[in-house]
């Protein structure tokens, strides 16, 4: 009766400790308008109907193991039966051996303790529910500190509290068991009839049973009949890099098509290494501005020329390389037309060999970014796209299979949209005045979003199943980010000028938009990580899929990144200032380069059936991971600080002395990135190169043939 | 689904979405953009060689650091006086055949913003000795040097524009340093580069995002930063160490003006600009430009006159006061 009181009274308090917060925080709506203190209370509040909870909860469960006790006299016959059906073999082996003793006459007390543990499932169910409270009004610094530094004293006495209740509990429980031992010692002593021990021998020879370990082999000695284990190493030692899986080669590539692909390659290397090479100049630019005094090499000429090499020399033509191979592949047919691939690999080639002089003569379009080369060196890097564009339906169109795989989606979206950005951007009748400005917001964006994002993505819906030789987790997914993708990501241009002249509306079209890029993305990544499901372990035995997994945690994080620095808030911090440029390099270099590489090293060895050294693999791998974060982090960090101190009003050169040591740090993250280009230049090339290696098995039986010859006449 | 096999069907789909998008946030958009704004009634027309200097600043690159826009966030007040709007892009035309649209808006300021440069820094000698060389006047920039757009002679035609720069940053060679047409231009350009005041009546857009002031009852008016107000507004002619460059700025160093008790022409000076000493280039009229208040100003002078060695006796701020619009009076209009 006594505890029954207490419950209710708890239960009273309880109902009470719920109203008080709500009760508190009406005062402080209408009241003194202080809504942190008032949050305070709240906090308080919410804490205090914790700590009632994690009473309440620890009564209850003692109320439930009471209400267990008082069973009837069935059920607690059955749980001692059910006790000696569980006992396991070395337990059976002891009550026989006491009964044996006891025949014999000897009288021993057993006693069996088995304690059960309670999990601590109390404590989490409490602490999930401190995090039930209101955040999002949390948003002054001071008021987070306070409210962080209160919480954690009173945490640390609910964790106390808790640890002491189970303890209480666990002591209860104890009682509980040892009762039921004792219950259980007794009723095991009453066994004595000889047919219950029989029955007890009986399973414990069936517990007992073990497999021989030959059933399937027999007395066979082991050996390889089908050839199916090779590269056998009986010696072990301390690998200097871990051996990796090769290449499955992979027959009917036509050679032609293959040389083709080679050169798309090999000029997006040139490419790479070019635009690169210009990029870390620019890098050390920022450090000694005095380097030269040249005009065609002076800073404002050559980062177009970086940025235009890398984005239709490199990755452009890594991304048509790869296309090549894997329209006509998805599609079961042959390419449509080896001819029209040349002639736009020339194309573009041209235009990017022709736009670099331009620009470092001092010749560009007007100061929009990536679209920089003037229209006749545009219009040659379009007719490429209208010949590939044609190739690849021409191929699609003849294939053999009744689905078009969603890479084609992909793919040929990406040309389309690639052709419509550029038009819409170099035809003049509506570029007057701001007109300029919205299809700068518009092109710049697409061109990063419709070409090569989409590209890439075509490319990773064909490359990573391949690789982990299991189907895409789920292509509705995919489906899904194709069209959201088209939907959001073609609004959200204009968030580049935000603040600017431009239409207030069409500023806020473009910050919704990016919020709603959170959609693709998300379905993009989700559906690329479970495909991973169920072979991870492959990742520690390939070279290729590492390179995924970057690509895909950049295609992640970049691109939500991408949405949190559209909003305005973080525009007044952020625009202007070097944080652009370290998310532009989080995702393509991040994302599109570390996918392009992936795709590269897994298709090459299928075209020449040689694989790169895994020592230079490796190098290319880290240096390239390690660059990329080095550059970035620190960008992030500088112009974070730089914003606030142009918001504080700081004099403008304090805010350029200050970036020095990020720049700095820019420029060593540049030249790593730089080197792991060296490496993945030497890579494609020992993937390329026609000199044999000395093959010493194929070589000694050669010779051996050569003297049997010579013998024999 | 039929739909999804179905290649042409599938292909015309995606294309006519995007293109429809495309139309709707961008063309669109931008027709209207161009049809409905249009230049201030007010606003200057571009010298020829301006004109010129413009193609100099597009052939250069320079928007890859520069901006030309104020946005209207409180934070980018320094750039201008109000925030940049439409019609100040609205004259801006196609360039040539070759060339598309240059508003030079551009996203990235590792420079100074240059919406109103031709009112911040007016003085034709500054721009000639920080274009041949920026280090030469701002010792912590790291803006591109550009001395291909200068010609070292030995003697002078005429017509020919001198630039005195200090003699380490010629590279050991003898000579007068002048001015090529391009760097002529490019300055001229730079020169025009000034925000339109709208016409009378009409309120300027907002800033946003103000700045928070510490304006609670009982706390003092925050204390200027003297030092400050030196390194943003006059630290690039007359250096951190106040000793200026020789042949093109004068010392504050020890200068009888700084440490005198001659107020008038002090101030005068700061707010209306000085072209008395043939040696040295013109002054702009910093302070009037960059519309510095008579706490900035007393601030200012207290920072020059107890730094670098000088010690004169401080000023205050209703003397400062008074004499400002003593001297505007007799401001050349």
């Amino acid at each position: 009766m006594l505890k029954r009181g207490m419950y209710t009274r708890i239960k009273a308090m309880l109902i009470a400790a719920c109203f008080f917060p709500a009760v508190l925080f009406a005062q402080g709506g209408s009241g003194d308008g202080k809504p942190g203190a008032t949050l305070l209370f709240v906090l308080l509040g919410v804490l205090l109907a914790v700590l009632l909870a994690a009473f309440f909860l620890s009564v209850s469960v003692s109320n439930l193991v009471e209400k267990r006790r008082g069973r009837t006299a069935d059920a607690q016959k059955q749980q001692l039966q059910d006790y000696l059906t569980n006992f396991s073999s070395r337990q059976i082996r002891q009550l026989l051996e006491i009964a044996r003793q006891k025949r014999t006459g000897g009288q021993k007390l057993v006693t069996t303790l088995v304690i059960v543990f309670l999990g601590s499932m109390h404590s989490t169910v409490l602490l999930a529910q401190t995090g039930g409270t209101r955040t999002n009004l949390f948003s002054e610094t001071g008021i987070i500190i306070t409210i962080t530094l209160i919480l954690v004293p009173i945490l640390a006495g609910i964790g106390i509290m808790i640890v002491k209740l189970s303890a209480m509990l666990r002591r209860q429980r104890n009682r509980q068991e040892l009762e039921e031992a004792e219950q259980l010692a007794a009723y095991l002593a009453t066994l004595t009839d000889e047919q219950a021990l029989a029955e007890l021998a009986k399973r414990k020879e069936a517990l007992d049973y073990h497999l021989s370990d030959t059933e399937l082999s027999g007395q066979q000695v082991p050996a390889d009949n089908k050839g199916l284990i090779s590269n056998v190493n009986t010696r072990t030692f301390l690998p200097f890099v871990s051996p990796k899986k090769k290449a499955l080669k992979r027959p009917n590539i036509d050679p032609e098509l293959s040389r083709l692909i080679l050169w798309y390659m090999g000029c997006a290397i040139f490419w790479l290494l070019f635009g690169t090479t210009i990029g870390e100049y620019l890098g050390i630019k920022f450090v000694s501005p005095d380097a030269d005094h040249l005009s065609w090499l002076s800073f404002g000429r050559l980062r177009p020329v970086h940025t235009n090499a890398v984005f239709w020399g490199w990755a452009s033509l890594g991304m048509l390389g790869l296309g090549h191979y894997i329209v006509p592949m998805v599609s079961n047919t042959a390419l449509a037309s080896i001819k029209k691939g040349w002639y736009a690999l020339w194309l573009i080639n041209a235009a990017v060999v022709l736009g670099t002089l331009c620009l470092m003569a001092g010749i560009n379009n007007g100061g929009g970014e990536y679209r920089e080369y003037i229209w006749p060196v545009m219009l040659l890097f379009g007719l490429g796209l209208v010949l590939t564009l044609i190739n690849f339906l021409q191929t699609i169109a003849r294939r053999k299979t009744k689905e078009i795989y969603i890479s084609n989606w992909y793919i040929v979206s990406a040309i389309m949209f690639a052709l419509t950005i550029t038009a819409v951007a170099y035809i003049p009748s509506w570029q007057n005045g701001l007109g300029e400005t919205i299809i700068q917001g518009y092109y710049m964006h697409q061109g990063v979003g419709m070409w090569f994002m989409l590209f890439t993505l075509g490319i990773v819906y064909y490359m990573l199943p391949q690789q982990l030789n299991q189907p895409i987790y789920s292509y509705s997914l995919g489906i899904l980010a194709f069209w959201t993708q088209i939907l959001f990501y073609t609004l959200i241009g204009t968030h580049h000028f935000v603040f600017s002249s431009i239409p207030w509306w069409l500023q806020t079209v473009a910050i919704v938009g990016s919020m709603g890029m959170v959609i693709p993305v998300v379905a993009g990544t989700t559906n690329f990580i479970m495909t991973f499901k169920g072979a991870w372990h492959k990742v520690a035995g390939s070279y290729t899929l590492p390179f995924f997994l970057v690509g895909i945690i950049f295609y992640c994080t970049g691109s939500l990144q991408g949405t949190a620095e559209a909003f305005r808030s973080t525009n007044l911090i952020w625009h202007f200032t070097d944080f652009t440029v370290a998310h532009s390099h989080l995702t393509m270099y991040g994302i599109i380069c570390f996918f392009l590489w992936a795709g590269m090293y897994a298709v090459l060895p299928r075209l020449t059936g040689k694989e790169a050294p895994q020592v230079t693999v490796g190098a290319h791998f880290w240096l390239a991971l390690i660059g990329l974060l080095f550059y970035t982090i620190p960008l992030m960090i500088g112009s974070t600080l730089r914003g606030q101190m142009w918001i504080e009003g700081k004099p403008f050169i304090e805010t350029v002395v200050h970036m020095a040591p990020y720049w700095l740090w820019r420029a060593i993250g540049g030249s790593l990135m730089w080197l792991s280009h060296i490496f993945f230049a030497w890579n494609f090339y020992k993937m390329i190169s026609r000199t044999e290696t000395v093959d010493i098995k194929e070589l000694a039986l050669q010779k051996l043939e050569a003297q049997t010859v010579a013998t024999i006449h | 689904m039929e739909f999804f096999n179905n290649h042409t069907k599938l292909f015309r789909t995606a294309f006519f979405f995007f293109a429809g998008l495309t139309l709707l946030v961008a063309i669109l958009p931008a027709i209207n953009n161009q049809q409905i704004n249009k230049a201030l009634p007010n606003a200057a027309v571009m010298s020829d060689d301006a004109i010129k200097g413009k193609q100099v600043f597009i052939a250069n690159g320079c928007v890859a650091c520069h901006t030309q826009q104020v946005r209207n966030v409180d934070m980018d007040r320094t750039w201008g006086s109000r925030p940049s709007i439409a019609a100040d892009y609205a004259a801006i035309k196609r360039t040539d055949v070759w060339r598309n649209t240059a508003t030079l808006m551009g996203t990235e300021r590792t420079g100074p913003d240059l919406t109103d440069v031709g009112n911040r820094q007016p003085s034709i000698d500054w721009n000639l000795v920080h274009l041949y060389n920026p280090r030469a006047v701002v010792k912590e920039s790291i803006m591109p040097a550009y001395p291909w757009m200068f010609t070292l002679k030995q003697h002078l035609e005429k017509g020919d524009v001198v630039v005195t720069v200090p003699k380490e940053f010629l590279g050991g060679k003898e000579g007068k340093l002048v001015a090529s047409p391009e760097a002529l231009q490019l300055v001229a350009y730079l020169q025009s580069l000034k925000q339109t005041p709208l016409p009378d009546g009409t309120p300027s857009p907002e800033f946003l995002y103000k700045r928070k002031q510490a304006t609670a009852a009982g706390t003092a008016a925050p204390t200027l930063d003297g030092a400050a107000i030196y390194t943003a507004n006059c630290q690039s002619c007359h250096q951190a160490n106040g000793e200026g460059l020789p042949g093109a700025f004068p010392p504050l160093k020890g200068s009888p003006v700084v440490t005198g008790d001659n107020l008038e022409l002090y101030i005068g000076i700061i707010m209306n600009g000085y072209d008395a000493r043939a040696e040295y280039g013109v002054m702009p009229a910093v302070g009037t430009n960059a519309n510095l208040t008579a706490a900035e100003i007393t601030a200012l002078i207290n920072h020059e006159r107890s730094s670098w060695g000088n010690s004169a006796k401080p000023v205050n701020e209703a003397d400062v006061k008074k004499l400002m619009d003593f001297v505007k009076l007799r401001s050349p209009k």
